[in-house]
């Protein structure tokens, strides 16, 4: 988190060189300044369970404590490895997250709740663990509850200071796509970053698996030789973990069922598609490992990860990137806990029936009246209302899509 | 504003485009508009084809690769006449 810090600091202290607008529109929006400098868009306190045992504990806590949120999981027992440095950067970012204003940890046992109170404290927000042995649920959840009354009255008092897009964090993962996905919806997301990276914004896609057939002309996107090594690297680990696993040519999953519905037919198909969200002049200045927070600065990067949209997002947002554009054709439905989720569709029948879902309708574009300069200036008015506070359709839904990414099994 | 588009065609050199209207009906002559070049083309559709589906530009021979994007999106199982609906029946994956 210093460099971020150092990051935030410079941009707050030269002011910014670069353009405040873009086609005339104000690039300017009400964010949370935290402690650490970086920039939120939310302002949310939660309770966050070290494992699956403490679930019960932190939903009491959210439960008492009006203004909280619980985020129960089903993992962080007897895993080792990578992958319990995975968990533990997943929480510990999950509560660093500009978003969060303060966080409550519980965990079955104090050492491994102290790594992620630890973790969270290094940005200066207020954090507090609590371990359950010893004391049993009912007064973990008392002690916990008195603490978490004190943070949600503390942070409802934080007001919202005008922020500059170069503060912005903004991740990308598409869902349940479809044809339109690839002709309109990627495509306005790719606009939008193609018109904010000049800008100064941090941008982030993934989806590795989901590359698999356009490895090459992703490959061809990084901002060097060593970058483009680094991302096939990382995609042909990934596709040789398919290999092993594979018990055909994955015709069941990937496209998934929704995404044949909708015309896809293969993954190459599927993967020009997805690929059309990083747009046409942007190239990616580095490659995350799982909910790595980026440390290079303004620009986009590719961060590693799986194609199930609740487990991407879930890392993007651990990663500290605090507004998500998700593109989807048949409509998926999702949202996350602490990043809003802005949907977008071009496919019209999906923007009609499952409306309540749709954030911003592209399929203007597919009947020629709608430009993709339209379009991707209607998602950056659309982004910049939700950072100013709007609600998604996600958030109002109540959707709050909380899935951690596993490598293996437990010891 | 360009007449009633029926498909979108990514890439000059792509063999399929993607139905963008809701009802594509059997024998009916169809417009698709060209991204790459903003060109129009017409095509008779010889299957019903549903929205976001895609339909065959020209006759695709068994074991032929099948572009679009300009780029292979994988083979033909069986043979794809001109104007028909091209899917999971007649293509297939050349990954995995």
């Amino acid at each position: 988190m210093a460099k971020a810090k150092s990051k935030a600091q410079a941009a707050a202290t030269a002011p910014a060189k670069v353009s405040r607008k873009s086609n005339g529109r104000s690039l300017e929006f009400m964010g949370y300044r935290r402690e650490n400098g970086r920039v939120g868009v939310r302002n949310h306190v939660i309770v966050l369970p070290l494992d699956d045992l403490s679930n019960a504990a932190c939903e009491a806590v959210a439960n008492n404590i009006k203004g909280t949120l619980a985020l129960p999981h089903p993992y962080g027992r007897l895993q080792f490895g990578e992958d319990l440095e995975l968990h533990f950067r997943t929480l510990i970012g999950t509560g660093a997250s500009p978003n969060v204003a303060a966080c409550i940890v519980i965990g079955i046992e104090p050492q491994w709740t102290q790594r992620v109170v630890d973790g969270i404290k290094k940005t200066g927000k207020p954090v507090a663990g609590f371990a359950i042995e010893g004391h049993g649920d009912i007064a973990t959840i008392a002690a916990a509850s008195r603490t978490a009354q004190d943070y949600v009255q503390w942070a409802t008092e934080i007001q919202r200071q005008p922020c500059h897009i170069n503060e912005l964090w903004i991740s990308a993962k598409c869902g349940e796509s479809d044809t339109t996905s690839g002709l309109a919806s990627c495509p306005t997301v790719g606009n939008l970053i193609d018109k904010l990276d000049p800008l100064g914004a941090t941008t982030c896609f993934g989806e590795t698996s989901e590359i698999t057939g356009a490895e090459m002309v992703c490959a061809s996107r990084a901002v060097s030789k060593q970058i483009s090594d680094k991302f096939l690297a990382t995609w042909r680990a990934y596709n040789d973990m398919i290999e092993r696993h594979k018990t055909n040519d994955l015709r069941d999953s990937q496209p998934t069922k929704g995404n044949i519905a909708g015309g896809l037919t293969t993954i190459e198909e599927k993967a020009f598609g997805n690929l059309q969200k990083i747009g046409h002049k942007t190239k990616y200045i580095d490659v995350l490992k799982p909910a790595e927070v980026p440390e290079k600065g303004a620009g986009l990067y590719f961060m590693d990860t799986s194609s199930a949209a609740a487990e991407c997002v879930t890392l993007q947002a651990a990663a500290g990137f605090v507004v998500h554009l998700f593109p989807t054709g048949q409509g998926n439905v999702i949202g996350n806990p602490i990043e809003p989720v802005i949907k977008l569709t071009a496919n019209p029948k999906t923007a009609r029936e499952m409306k309540e879902h749709i954030d911003l309708d592209v399929s203007g574009i597919l009947r020629r009246e709608m430009t993709l300069d339209e379009a991707g200036d209607r998602l950056i008015d659309i982004t910049i209302r939700t950072c100013n506070g709007r609600l998604t359709c996600a958030e109002a839904l109540g959707h709050r899509e909380f899935v951690l990414t596993r490598l293996y099994q437990s010891a | 504003m360009a007449a009633a588009t029926h498909f979108i065609v990514h890439d000059k050199q792509d063999t399929v485009g993607v139905v963008v209207v809701e009802t594509v009906k059997a024998g009916e002559t169809l417009t698709g508009w060209v991204l790459e070049d903003d060109s129009t083309i017409q095509v008779k559709a010889v299957d019903a084809v549903p929205l976001g589906h895609k339909i065959a530009l020209k006759d695709i021979k068994k074991g032929e690769t099948v572009l679009k994007y300009g780029h292979d999106i994988g083979l033909a199982t069986a043979a794809i006449g001109k104007g028909r609906h091209a899917h999971i029946h007649n293509m297939k994956t050349k990954r995995w």
